[in-house]
């Protein structure tokens, strides 16, 4: 599978998506923001970073760029969406998924290892988070009606949750499965060189999802 | 051209640390009996016509999940 890693202007963790998308066994090419054109990707990253300065809230002008309007309509085919960080941001800002990111609880850059539980599978993964805005927030029956329909992907292990979020909610996916959002950086835990490899499984997952 | 001014706040019920920490500052400064701190966001504006202001709102001003926001015309 060929994975399509979005660059906006400011956007940081590009070079990482790309280099865990081939570490994880795929292919994976950059796609400027301008793009209206998705290239025949069959998937597409959206990477962390501060896209457009984060200016107004994270995420809220890059939802309006050329390439999200290509993302949205390859999400509603059924591609494989996968949001880090800035990029869970985007996708809660365009309405990809539901909820929002606010200002993390105690209003500080947070840069940690965090463990997060894979909802589905119970596996623990070990992966670096690092962020200012990842206080996941959603109205109470939104999340009830979330839980019910299995959609919070990933939550903070007990004692890993510092930005606040609600029901510990790490990452969530959308009803039909396909976009998936997390504020945890995946791309940062894909060589042993760093300390973890597990980030590498939140990438098979979602290629597992082509054609589904 | 007409002026406006956007004013975007915290939904109510919605933790809002920023207006928190503002608040326990007060004390410490001599500024008592302060309470319900809340910081939003303003944003001015001229527009030719004011009719699609609320859409611009609801669009990117503000995200209607978590902040609430109201328009002024000047």
């Amino acid at each position: 599978m060929i994975w399509g890693v979005l660059q906006f202007p400011g956007s940081c963790d590009e070079r990482d998506a790309l280099h865990a998308c081939e570490l994880a066994g795929d292919g994976a090419r950059l796609i400027w923001h301008e793009s209206r054109d998705l290239d025949g990707v069959d998937g597409v990253v959206i990477p962390g970073g501060f896209s457009y300065g984060d200016y107004l809230r994270a995420g809220a002008i890059a939802r309006f760029s050329p390439a999200m309007e290509a993302v949205a309509e390859a999400a509603a085919g059924g591609a494989p969406v996968l949001g880090i960080c800035n990029g869970f941001q985007v996708l809660c800002e365009a309405g990809l998924l539901p909820g929002a990111l606010l200002r993390n609880v105690e209003l500080r850059f947070r840069c940690h290892q965090v463990d997060v539980i894979d909802e589905r599978s119970g596996e623990r993964l070990s992966i670096p988070a690092k962020h200012g805005e990842g206080r996941y927030y959603a109205p109470e029956e939104m999340l009830d009606e979330m839980e019910r329909n299995g959609q919070v992907a990933y939550r903070y292990a007990e004692g890993h949750n510092s930005n606040g979020s609600v029901r510990d909610v790490a990452g969530v996916r959308n009803e039909r499965g396909n976009v998936l959002g997390l504020m945890p950086h995946p791309e940062h835990a894909v060589d042993p060189l760093t300390g973890s490899t597990d980030g590498l499984r939140v990438f098979e997952s979602m290629a597992g999802r082509v054609g589904a | 051209m007409v002026k406006a001014r956007v004013l975007i706040r915290p939904k109510e019920g919605i933790l809002d640390p920023q207006g928190k920490a503002v608040e326990r500052a007060l004390p410490a400064l001599g500024f008592e009996g302060i309470e319900h701190v809340h910081v939003g966001r303003m944003v001015e504006l001229e527009a030719e016509d004011t009719e699609r202001l609320g859409e611009l709102c609801e669009k990117l001003l503000a995200n209607p999940l978590i902040e609430d926001y109201e328009i002024q015309t000047l």
